[in-house]
């Protein structure tokens, strides 16, 4: 296990924001947001914010890591600086959403949950995002894209590429 | 700006602010109604709120439909513990996107629905549980959260009440389960978002172990105007045992997807016909999934139905979630049943035998059958693990994989033979499966 981990000014006040959300021993209920929020930051759950995690909840690192593996948003890997996730669930498919995906990873040379080697983007196959009505959708990390088609993936992949 | 153009056949109740600019501010809820009705409900006896949401035929957005009012009963006033209040925000049932709408366009009227609930169960503290993925919400309602307190409509003493209540957000991160409520209290605690035995309910033994309303993120938005306007007015609006509007989220094959407001009640084939344009390129109606992907598929002429929880249970599927998704004549339906049961399969916790397992052994035999794998027995195998699934698991994420399996293979039985006895999906030419 490595030292301790060092936070940016934000994510610390964040984290002490987030303890104290909540009552009085209740610590513990911080362990999810604190993962998600300290992953955007670091771009992937570490063993040195699961340690730091757990002694600001209060708990075993043990008990932090059993929380990382159920949720599918909490990664183990550092993933593409632009990660896009594409829905392939039953109103995206139904609009070509099974079709983008198999264009993306044709366009971009790799597979489900891979990196392209300059780490500029990677790729995951995801469930429903909550953007039916506006199918296909994929998010880049936190941003929605609504009505995508092929061409439009393209035309986003060249702009993410420039947006550096 | 909107996501997709309103129709002139909605009844915008919920909505009605979602066009004016700014509309997620404070100053312009202020300016429409915002907030009149927390105060009038401070007036109230908490009784009488509780009255006014049971008399609205209020009943559970989330998907559920158990009448929000007496939800609220059920939460022992008296007990010494602290009470919470919890708002569903996890929004993860496919086809459903609408609470996304709700907090983006109108965070107050949420916060405001969350200060009754706790007027109604003498609570002071709120949370809202919001899926990862919609990072985006959770900065509208933080801000939104900001507001209210520089404005004195959350903290201490709020405008003079002697009411106090305190307001959080907070992020999932990625798990369907944790939409249903005893897993989101696990999760909301910290932990793997494992369900709990029931009884005891979150009513009584919630967060922490108190008393606890938990809500959907519609539900909670729907109280300022039962109580500004009256539970009966908004009862109105809907058929019998079905009050007010509800926001249904079209997807699919139609002309116009998007999410609507309509009365509960509003007829299936108009919805699609009417509201979202129709069926898009002039194809013919194949089936519709009313509620989200876990409610039983309706077949083209099973479609001719109003909306509303009674009614739909009557056709044998759900009003669930307000997703509703079209399929025209070019869909396969087995490939659509294979990506349903394919989630399932993925969000199943594992923590009981029937949905673990059978989850997996659907998608393994369906995605069989759509390879060209198939073998006659598939079918009676199918209908069989799904009774085996069927009730017998600890949370409904079991009977939500079980039942749209059940109807796909029932009422499209020719196409899984069609598969089967064509060695393939007659849609599209694949390998067989090995």
């Amino acid at each position: 296990m490595g030292g301790r981990v060092s936070l940016s000014p934000e994510l610390e006040a964040k984290f002490d924001r987030l303890i104290k959300s909540y009552p009085e021993g209740r610590q513990r209920s911080a362990v999810v947001p604190m993962l998600l929020y300290g992953q955007d930051e670091i771009g992937c759950i570490t063993d040195e914010l699961v340690e730091e995690v757990a002694r600001r909840a209060g708990i075993t690192p043990l008990e932090v890591n059993e929380v990382v593996t159920y949720y599918s948003m909490l990664r183990r890997k550092q993933l593409g600086r632009n990660h896009i996730q594409i829905c392939t669930n039953i109103s995206c498919l139904l609009l070509g959403g099974a079709e983008l995906w198999e264009h993306a990873c044709k366009k971009l040379g790799i597979g489900n949950k891979e990196v392209t080697p300059d780490g500029e983007f990677s790729l995951e196959e995801v469930e429903c995002i909550g953007a039916c009505s506006w199918a296909p959708a994929l998010q880049v990390n936190y941003d929605f894209h609504h009505h995508v088609t092929p061409e439009k993936f393209d035309k986003l992949i060249e702009e993410l590429r420039k947006r550096k | 700006m909107l996501y997709n153009e309103p129709s002139p056949l909605e009844v915008k109740v919920l909505t009605r602010r979602f066009g004016l600019p700014n509309s997620a501010s404070i100053d312009t809820y202020l300016a429409n109604d915002g907030y009149q009705a927390f105060l009038k409900a401070a007036k109230m006896k908490p009784e009488e709120i509780i009255n006014e949401v049971k008399a609205s035929n209020l009943r559970g957005r989330g998907g559920a439909g158990f009448p929000t009012g007496m939800k609220w009963s059920f939460v022992p006033r008296t007990s010494d513990k602290p009470k919470y209040v919890v708002v569903n925000g996890d929004e993860s049932e496919p086809g459903t996107c609408k609470d996304r709408l709700l907090i983006e366009f109108d965070p107050h009227q949420l916060i405001e629905g969350m200060l009754i609930a706790g007027l109604a169960v003498d609570a002071h503290r709120g949370y809202v549980y919001i899926r990862g993925e919609y990072r985006y919400l959770i900065d509208i309602l933080d801000k939104a959260i900001e507001e209210a307190y520089e404005r004195g409509w959350l903290g201490k003493n709020i405008q003079g009440t002697g009411f106090d209540f305190d307001a959080w957000t907070h992020t999932g991160a990625g798990a369907y389960e944790c939409g249903e409520e005893s897993a989101q209290l696990e999760s909301l605690e910290g932990k793997r978002g494992v369900p709990r035995i029931r009884p005891p309910f979150p009513a009584v033994a919630g967060l922490y172990q108190s008393p606890t309303v938990l809500n959907n993120v519609e539900s909670y938005c729907s109280v300022p105007v039962i109580i500004r306007e009256g539970g009966e007015k908004f009862a109105a609006l809907g058929t019998p045992k079905n009050g007010g509007t509800r926001l249904f989220c079209i997807s699919g094959h139609v002309e116009k997807p998007g999410v609507y407001e309509l009365p509960m009640g509003f007829n299936l084939l108009r919805m699609i016909n009417e509201v979202a344009g129709g069926v898009r390129g002039g194809r013919k109606l194949k089936a519709v999934i009313p509620g989200g992907s876990s409610c039983p598929v309706l077949k083209a002429e099973e479609c001719d139905l109003a909306m509303d929880f009674d009614s739909v249970a009557k056709a044998g599927s759900m009003l669930g979630s307000g997703g509703v998704i079209v399929m025209d004549e070019t869909t396969c339906i087995v490939r659509a049943a294979m990506r349903i049961i394919s989630f399932y399969a993925h969000e199943s916790c594992g923590w009981c035998v029937p949905c673990r397992e059978g989850t997996l052994w659907l998608k393994k035999i369906i995605t069989r059958i759509h390879s060209g794998g198939g073998v006659p027995g598939d079918i009676p195998l199918i209908k069989d693990v799904c009774v085996s699934m069927l009730g017998r698991t600890f949370c409904p994420l079991g009977d939500a994989a079980a039942m749209p399996t059940q109807a796909f293979v029932t009422k499209f039985e020719d196409e899984f033979m069609a598969h089967i006895e064509g060695h393939g999906c007659p849609y599209e030419k694949t390998e067989a499966a090995v």
